[in-house]
């Protein structure tokens, strides 16, 4: 039984609700309905006039090379920065849970890279491992690894996954070190004096437990992975060396933003955004159904 | 089969509180003991430690004649059954008592046996596939219960099991877990601060306040002869009156005056005199103790009713079979016989009376 408010009025509730309507209309259904128009147009190179191509724009798309290189790019890079942020973010927060004095202060600097813009992140891993000038960089080399990603496309990859996760750790940590606390106490006693020890515990006991939380912080670190790394992207490789870190959606800047093929770049945001509602309904369909506890 | 001995164990909390302050126990094979005790008086601590949950500061604990203060609770073959159960919540029942046997390694058909033989005592044969929280309170319990006793261990470890549950139910539950423990002759350890599940289910009654033992013994034994006032007003509902007295140069006198009768406790140095509410005798009886009951409230029970007064200056409640006809307001003179009488020093510690 749910208590359903009553108002004063009929009109009131949708008045209340406008300007949270109005946001949503003005800054995202307008843009994606501008960006699904564009998609069936061709502009002239001077962007004088442009003309109804139908779905040529995704043909071409879908036909592309590069495109597909960027699709490719696009997985590993995302599904390598969602898995280790919180591969690693669950290791320090069983880490922390364990700790006993100072666990406020350890949590509140744990969350301070959750607060550094994107782009900044991005900066700072690239002035660390920036081959002509990055701290670590110099000391890679001198154990004789020859480390260039400005080069190298899978060094380049690797710098942007660390650092894509590097920043979303803390914000995966906050939410495994809520979910370890509610996991009560007395059930990793029972599992103790059922004869598990810490590791058995650890995988049969807390980590089923925290499957909601983990699922929870998949899609969210999936959706991050997909849109908010443009910045460090952005700032660490610029989609390079030889588009070899070219995602998704850098690629829809580039070729929009950069090249000027607003038809193409348009044609792409659409497929971004047929990906993005088909990956979220089949994790809510396929995943959710699996996590939940009463 | 085992026994477990406690010798002056201690805890002492790294903030300095010191829960268990020297608690020795025997508890002999196949025994089921009551620790009985206010909340905070350190039950469930002493219980922890047994289970190697709690580490212990001074003292030692044997399981089978075998001190197991550093051995982990893993390996004393003990079982416990938690106040919220404790089930596994995304395994499902027959999971949740085969996950012991798992982890020691046992073969699959015979963790399937065990499972099956134990889920058929308890009447959850039907239930194997279920969750924990497809369950009723009743029957999550008697998983809790079920999970404890697949494993067969030495010792069974229950803290205060019941208490989550409502009064009909526990009552039953009460009665199958008695009922269980003998069956299986397995030692147990039983915590609860209810003196009702103490009294009932107890082999040996174990009354602790803050951190200390009060008095060991068959829970009859203990509310008959309660060696305390904290004893004798913890075991027993309604409690038992305990009525201040002085010395007043010839014999004793109560908080409003009037001379004690009696010689039993003339000449001790006896601070309360105390009397259990169904051994109150309504008239002048066989002598004993004469006081005047005012009577305040009535409340009928059904098969008993508790009057509720003063007497001699002091609050007293008493315990009439059938209906009573006495109504508040009403002077009833009641007396108690003196082999009933209690009494207790300035320190609340019991005086054997000398009779004469």
């Amino acid at each position: 039984m749910t208590a359903r408010g009553t108002f004063p009025h009929r009109l009131l509730p949708y008045l209340l609700l406008a300007p949270q309507l109005a946001i949503t209309l003005v800054f995202f259904y307008w843009p994606a309905a501008q960006a699904l128009y564009q998609s069936l147009l061709r502009e002239d190179p001077f962007g004088l006039k442009s003309r109804f191509v139908g779905l040529a724009n995704f043909r071409r798309v879908l036909s592309e090379p590069s495109y597909l290189n960027s699709l490719e790019v696009t997985v590993i890079f995302s599904v390598a920065t969602a898995v280790s942020a919180m591969a690693i973010a669950l290791l320090l927060a069983t880490m922390a849970d364990k700790i006993v004095k100072g666990r406020g202060l350890y949590r509140t600097l744990m969350i301070w890279p959750y607060a550094v813009a994107p782009a900044i992140a991005g900066m700072l891993w690239l002035f660390l491992f920036n081959p002509t000038m990055g701290t670590f960089a110099y000391m890679l080399r001198s154990t004789g690894y020859n480390w260039d990603p400005l080069l190298n496309g899978n060094q380049a990859m690797v710098l942007i996954i660390a650092a894509a996760a590097w920043k979303q750790i803390s914000y995966n940590f906050l939410f495994f070190v809520a979910g370890l606390q509610s996991i009560p106490r007395t059930l990793i006693e029972a599992a103790a004096i059922d004869g598990a020890g810490e590791t058995k515990r650890f995988w049969t006991i807390v980590f089923p437990l925290l499957a909601p939380i983990t699922f929870f912080l998949l899609v969210i670190n999936t959706t991050y992975a997909f849109f908010d790394t443009f910045g460090i992207i952005h700032a660490v490789t610029g989609g390079g060396p030889g588009k070899a870190t070219e995602t998704l959606v850098y690629k829809v800047y580039n070729d929009g933003f950069v090249n000027l093929q607003l038809g193409s770049s348009a044609a792409q945001s659409v497929i971004l955004m047929i990906i993005v509602i088909a990956l979220t309904a089949v994790q809510f369909r396929y995943v959710e159904k699996r996590v939940h506890y009463g | 089969m085992a026994t477990v001995e406690l010798k002056n164990v201690r805890k002492t909390y790294p903030g300095g509180f010191e829960a268990v302050k020297g608690v020795s126990i025997d508890i002999a094979d196949g025994a089921l003991c009551v620790l009985v005790g206010p909340s905070g008086c350190g039950k469930s601590t002493l219980l922890r430690m047994i289970a190697g949950l709690e580490t212990i500061t001074a003292g030692d604990i044997s399981i089978d004649g075998k001190v197991v203060n550093a051995i982990g609770p893993a390996e004393r073959d003990i079982a416990m059954v938690f106040q919220n159960y404790a089930l596994y919540p995304h395994m499902k029942v027959y999971d949740n008592m085969a996950y012991g046997l798992r982890n020691r390694g046992m073969a699959r058909d015979e963790i399937d046996r065990r499972v099956n033989e134990t889920a058929k005592i308890l009447e959850l044969s039907s239930l194997l596939q279920r969750r924990p929280r497809e369950l009723s309170g009743g029957q999550r319990q008697r998983v809790a219960m079920g999970r404890a006793i697949v494993r067969s261990p030495k010792v069974f470890l229950f803290d205060e099991p019941l208490s989550n549950l409502d009064a009909k139910l526990r009552g039953q539950m009460r009665v199958e877990i008695k009922n269980l423990q003998r069956s299986l002759g397995v030692t147990s350890v039983y915590v609860t601060h209810d003196q009702l599940e103490a009294m009932t289910l107890a082999d040996k009654l174990v009354v602790m306040n803050a951190g200390m033992v009060e008095q060991v013994g068959a829970p009859l034994d203990v509310y008959e002869k309660p060696a305390s006032t904290f004893v004798a007003s913890f075991i027993g509902a309604p409690p038992m009156n305990l009525l201040p007295v002085t010395a007043n140069g010839t014999g004793l006198a109560f908080a409003d005056g009037s001379a004690v009768a009696g010689n039993g406790f003339a000449g001790g140095k006896a601070a309360q005199i105390g009397f259990r509410p169904e051994d109150v005798v309504v008239g002048q009886g066989d002598g004993g103790l004469l006081l005047d009951f005012q009577t305040i409230a009535v409340e009928p029970v059904g098969a008993e009713s508790f009057l509720h007064g003063n007497a001699a200056g002091s609050p007293v409640i008493m315990r009439v079979s059938g209906r009573a006809s006495a109504r508040p307001g009403d002077s009833i003179p009641i007396s108690v016989p003196e082999a009933k009488l209690h009494a207790f020093d300035a320190a609340g510690k019991r005086i054997e009376p000398s009779h004469t």
